[in-house]
C-alpha cells in the first residue's frame, strides 16, 4: 500500500484519535502525503492542528490509530517559534550545525536559502521575524529532507514577507522533489499553491483541491465572513496570472 | 596534602564550581533558575530526615531534590501555574525540613551548616562524593551537549529530528539534584542556585558561542571559590557567603566591562563613518 507507482506514499495516518486528558484533541483524522505534494491544513485555533504535527513527528502519544511514516523518511521540521533567551550565545550557523544528519548539500541549500552571508556570523537572537523565518527553513533543509512540514511558517510576516516565503518554499519543491505539508492562516495564498487543503477542527470537515473546499459549505461556516474576501482574493489572483502558465 | 582541611576546602568548592557553572548555562538559557532555587529548597527537608533517622545527609538531600525535580517535570506541560507550584513545593520542604530539625536535640547550631555551608568542615568522604558528582555531571553534560541545546531552543524540532526532549530534560533535572546535593556541603541550600547561575551569567557578555560560555562560566566559579575561600580566611567570614560574593562582584565587573566595551565600539564605529 506504501508504494503505487509515483505516488509513493510518504505519510499515511488512518483513524488517529489524540487526547490530552479526557479532551480529544484528534477524532478520527486520515490523510495521506505523497512524493512531491503540497498539502496545506486550515483550521481556527485550537483545531489540533499543531497536534497532528506532534503526533507524526512522535512528540506526543496517540490513543488510537496509526501514524505510518516511509522507512528512513528525512523530515524537516520548520517551528512557529524558537525560544532563544538572549542569554544563550548561538550563531545562526551554529543553530544551523545543530541540525541531525545533516550533509553538505543540505548546508549549501540552507545557506540559499538565508540569502546572505552576512546571517551566517549574526546572533539568533539578533533577527528579525523575516530572517528568524528564512533560518529556521534553512535549519529544515540541513537533512536534505523528504517532507517539509511547516507550523504557521509566516506567523509575524507581512503579506510580501510571506509571499516571498512561499515562493521559496516553491523552489524547494522543485528543485529537491520533497513533499511539504503546512499548517497556515494565509487562506489565499494556501488556496493557489496548495495541492490539497484540509479543513479541520479536530475533525477532519472536508478536504480535496483548493477549489472545491473554497467552495464547500464546511469550509464557509468554519471561516465565517472571512470565506467571502478569501474567495475574492483566490478568483483574483486566478484571473490576473492565470493557472495554465 | 589532603589532611589540610584548607586544601580539602578548596578541592570541595573547585569540585562544586566546575559541576555548577556549566550545567548553570543551561538552566540561564532554560530559564529555570526558580525550578532550581526551589529543588535546592526542597533538598533541606532531605537533610533534615537524615539527621532524624541517622543516614548520609548526601543521600537524604539527593533523594528529596531528585524527588521534587521529578514531580516538577512530570508537571511541566501539565499545569498552567507551575511557577506557582513550584514555590508552594520549594517553600513547604524547606519549612518542613526546619520544623522536622528542631524536633531534633542537638543540631541547631548545625542547621546553619546546612543552610550557607561549611566548607571547611569538608572530610574525605565529602570530597570524593564531590568529585564523583562531578564527573557525573561533566560526562552527560559533554555526552548529551547537542541534544540539549537542540531541545533548549525547540522541543519539537528536536523532537522531529529523532530526540527525546522529555528523556533530555530529566537528565538536567538529575544533573541539578547532584549538583544540589554536593553543594549543599560547600555554599548550602540557599546559596547553591548562585553558584548555577552567576558564573553563567558572568559570562555571558564574554562569549560568542555556548561552549566557551560554559567554559568561562567554569573558570569564574572556580576563581570565585578560591578568592572567597582566601577572603573568608582572611577576614574570617563565613566561607559559603564570601563565595558568592566574590561571584557577584565578578559579575558586577563584566556587566561594567561589557557597558564599556560596548560603549568604546559605538564610538569607533562612528568615527569610522564621519
Amino acid at each position: 500500500m506504501l508504494k503505487s507507482g509515483n505516488n509513493i506514499m510518504l505519510i499515511e495516518i488512518q483513524n488517529l484519535n489524540v487526547a490530552y486528558g479526557r479532551k480529544k484533541v484528534l477524532e478520527n483524522v486520515t490523510l495521506t502525503l505523497r512524493k512531491n505534494e503540497i498539502v496545506t491544513i486550515v483550521g481556527p485555533n485550537g483545531s489540533g492542528k499543531t497536534t497532528l504535527f506532534k503526533a507524526i513527528i512522535g512528540s506526543i502519544p496517540i490513543k488510537s490509530g496509526s501514524v505510518v511514516i516511509k522507512q528512513n523518511l528525512k523530515i524537516g521540521y520548520v517551528p512557529q517559534v524558537l525560544n532563544i533567551d538572549r542569554s544563550l550565545p548561538l550563531t545562526v550557523e551554529r543553530f544551523l550545525k545543530l541540525a541531525k544528519n545533516r550533509n553538505d548539500q543540505g548546508f549549501l541549500r540552507a545557506q540559499q536559502i538565508l540569502d546572505s552571508d552576512d546571517l551566517l556570523s549574526s546572533p539568533i537572537s539578533n533577527l528579525s521575524a523575516g530572517q528568524l523565518q528564512r533560518v529556521l527553513l534553512g535549519h529544515a533543509l540541513m537533512n536534505e529532507p523528504d517532507v517539509l512540514l511547516l507550523d504557521e511558517a509566516t506567523r509575524g510576516l507581512d503579506q510580501p514577507g510571506s509571499a516571498a516565503f512561499y515562493k521559496k518554499i516553491e523552489e524547494i519543491r522543485e528543485t529537491t522533489g520533497c513533499a511539504i505539508l503546512m499548517i497556515s492562516h494565509d487562506l489565499h495564498v494556501v488556496m493557489s499553491a496548495s495541492n490539497r487543503v484540509i479543513c479541520l477542527n479536530g475533525h477532519i470537515c472536508c478536504q480535496g483541491e483548493p477549489k472545491s473546499v473554497a467552495a464547500s459549505p464546511e469550509y464557509a461556516s468554519m471561516f465565517g465572513s472571512k470565506v467571502e474576501g478569501t474567495l475574492a482574493l483566490y478568483h483574483h489572483s486566478h484571473s490576473h496570472e492565470g493557472k495554465g502558465a | 596534602m589532603l589532611d589540610d582541611f584548607m586544601v580539602r576546602a578548596a578541592l570541595a568548592g573547585i569540585g562544586v564550581a566546575l559541576a555548577a557553572a556549566p550545567l548553570g548555562c543551561f538552566v540561564v538559557w532554560r530559564r529555570m533558575a526558580y525550578f532550581g532555587e526551589s529543588t535546592a529548597h526542597a533538598a533541606l527537608l532531605g537533610v533534615s530526615l537524615s539527621l532524624m533517622f541517622e543516614f548520609s545527609v548526601f543521600l537524604g538531600a539527593i533523594f528529596v531534590s531528585l524527588l521534587m525535580a521529578s514531580l516538577v517535570t512530570l508537571a511541566q506541560g501539565r499545569s498552567l501555574f507551575l511557577d506557582t507550584l513550584l514555590g508552594v513545593a520549594g517553600h513547604m520542604s524547606l519549612a518542613t525540613g526546619l520544623v522536622i530539625v528542631s524536633f531534633i536535640s542537638g543540631v541547631r547550631i548545625e542547621l546553619m551548616a546546612y543552610l550557607i555551608g561549611d566548607i571547611l568542615s569538608v572530610s574525605k568522604t565529602d570530597l570524593l562524593l564531590i568529585w564523583i558528582g562531578l564527573v557525573i555531571v561533566l560526562v552527560m553534560l559533554s555526552w548529551r551537549w547537542s541534544a540539549l541545546l537542540l531541545c533548549t531552543l525547540n522541543e519539537d524540532l528536536a523532537a522531529s529530528s529523532g530526540l527525546k526532549p522529555r528523556r533530555e530534560s530529566y537528565a538536567l533535572t538529575i544533573g541539578l539534584a547532584i549538583v544540589v546535593a554536593v553543594g549543599i556541603k560547600v555554599v548550602g541550600v540557599l546559596l547553591i542556585i548562585s553558584m548555577l547561575i552567576i558564573p553563567a551569567a558572568s559570562a555571558r557578555s564574554l562569549v560568542s558561542t555556548p561552549e566557551k560560555m560554559a567554559v568561562f562560566a567554569s573558570l569564574i566559579g572556580m576563581l570565585s571559590a578560591i578568592l572567597g575561600l582566601n577572603a573568608s580566611y582572611v577576614l574570617d567570614t563565613p566561607t559559603g557567603p564570601s563565595i558568592v560574593c566574590v561571584a557577584s562582584l565578578i559579575f558586577i565587573i563584566t556587566l561594567v566591562l561589557s557597558f564599556f566595551a560596548k560603549q568604546f565600539s559605538a564610538v569607533v564605529k562612528n568615527k569610522k563613518e564621519s
